[in-house]
């Protein structure tokens, strides 16, 4: 079995990610509410990994994630990979990237920021999509990656 | 939501900042000019800021508009529990323009984005005050001749005070050298160094305002508060070495202007208010032509 046919083995459509740094796994797990789901899901963690020590990996039988699910996880998970199977077929791949722009996904640090008082969306910029650098666009305050906290 | 909204000095480029500076020059020639005829200005000031209010409502008068509004959020719907968003809809739909100060940061930005009618952003929060930033640029302009190439000198509280954050942000379109004198605990943040450094701008910074006030062509004061300090020993220690007296200005170059936003506590000498470098006093008057400029410019009206 080469490596292609293990990412999709047994799964006929739906979703894997792979590349997930190991200490964000399960992180990732409880972002995507995967608890919540009756669908097969497969976890694997703390595998070998020839690019960066460890890894882990998610399979997702029947389910495929919206943009705005999948731009949480690139913020804890930005160098993951993204996998759509259709048919035993990877139908797309591709590394997960921040998008310029985060609506209602973060919570502003700022606790004198009008996104904190009023029933409204946050919003942020993505000024460092590197280094994980977003910039609230109501109270123009940085907040860097270890900072971010998710609404 | 509405695009001509004046919400924060980043927003504003080089051009734009010029624009404005020749208009109002224009308006300190020809202060009363009935542009704004027929047209109801509502100055919503949910945070009281007198100085602010009253700048801004002396320029809508001398453009013949009206003035609708409040000064205080303690009288208003906002303090029986009205969101934001139904005030600036409700006003919105009375008025043709907003001033408004907030005590929440992005307030104004907020608004912008609900208001059908623009908006003017007299300060939100600890964030931005982009009008006072369009004053102070203005009698730099009006004193110096020009933004370009200058040697600008800031003294004091530089970690919290906004008006030099946005003065610094908006002068290093014009090629400056910056000055930065400030007690340790009150030093220049780093992204503000940052930023310098990106831009290739030239910066210094120094605990002694003497090793630099000579070279300066602008001298920005600020108030260094008591209540920034978590050691009060380390107040006392610093609170005198940033107060500006007479003396100090004897070796100073001629076109030389001491600039500060006011009010000020003690950190000018009152016996520098009668040297010609004070130009504090102007440049608060400088504020309303400033604001004329502004608002005809959110307005469209040229
Ligand atoms: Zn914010």
């Amino acid at each position: 079995m080469n490596k292609k046919e293990l990412l999709v083995a047994g799964l006929q459509n739906g979703t894997v990610i792979d590349h997930i740094p190991s200490d964000q796994l399960f992180k990732v797990v409880s972002m995507l509410k995967l608890d919540t789901l009756s669908n097969p899901i497969t976890i694997g963690n703390n595998l070998m990994s020839k690019k960066s020590g460890t890894k882990g990996i998610i399979k997702v039988t029947d389910k495929y994630f919206e943009k705005n699910e999948i731009d949480r996880v690139a913020l804890i998970a930005p160098h993951a990979k993204l996998n759509r199977i259709a048919n035993y077929e990877v139908v797309e791949k591709k590394e997960l990237e921040l998008p310029d722009e985060l609506i209602d996904i973060v919570k502003c640090a700022n606790p004198k920021c009008i996104s904190n008082k009023e029933p409204m969306a946050s919003r942020f910029d993505v000024i460092d999509k590197k280094n994980i650098v977003v910039k609230c666009h109501y109270c123009e305050k940085a907040l860097h990656k270890d900072d971010i906290v998710l609404l | 939501m509405n695009a001509n909204s004046f919400v924060s000095i980043y927003d504003v480029s080089k051009e734009k900042i010029i624009e404005l500076l020749e208009s109002a020059k224009r308006f300190e020639e020809n202060p009363n000019q009935d542009l704004l005829h027929g047209k109801i200005v509502a100055t919503l000031f949910f945070e009281p800021s007198t100085r602010t209010r009253l700048s801004f409502e002396t320029a809508v008068n001398r453009l013949g508009g009206r003035v609708i509004g409040f000064s205080d959020a303690s009288t208003t719907s906002s303090s029986k529990g009205e969101t934001l968003k139904d005030t600036i809809t409700m006003v919105s739909g009375y008025a043709d323009l907003i001033i408004m100060r907030h005590y929440l940061d992005g307030a104004a930005r907020y608004a912008s984005e609900i208001s059908s009618i623009p908006i003017i952003n007299a300060g939100d929060g600890s964030n931005q005050h982009p009008s006072q930033t369009m004053l102070d640029l203005y009698s730099i302009f009006k004193t110096q001749g020009t933004l370009e190439n200058l040697n600008i000198c800031m003294v004091g509280d530089l970690k919290y005070g906004r008006t030099v954050h946005s003065l610094l942000m908006a002068l290093s379109k014009f090629n400056p050298t910056f000055r930065f004198v400030a007690p340790e605990e009150l030093k220049m943040p780093l992204e503000y160094k940052i930023f310098c450094d990106n831009n290739n701008i030239n910066y210094s910074e120094h605990t002694d305002l003497m090793e630099v006030i000579d070279e300066a062509d602008i001298l920005y004061m600020t108030r260094v508060q008591r209540e920034r300090f978590i050691d009060l020993m380390e107040y006392e220690k610093v609170k005198n070495c940033y107060i500006l007296k007479n003396k100090m200005l004897d070796h100073t170059k001629e076109n030389l202007k001491v600039l500060h936003p006011l009010p000020r506590v003690n950190e000018i000498e009152s016996d520098v208010d009668s040297n010609p470098k004070a130009y504090y006093f102007q440049q608060a008057r400088n504020g309303v032509f400033a604001r004329q400029a502004i608002i005809c410019d959110v307005l469209g009206i040229k």
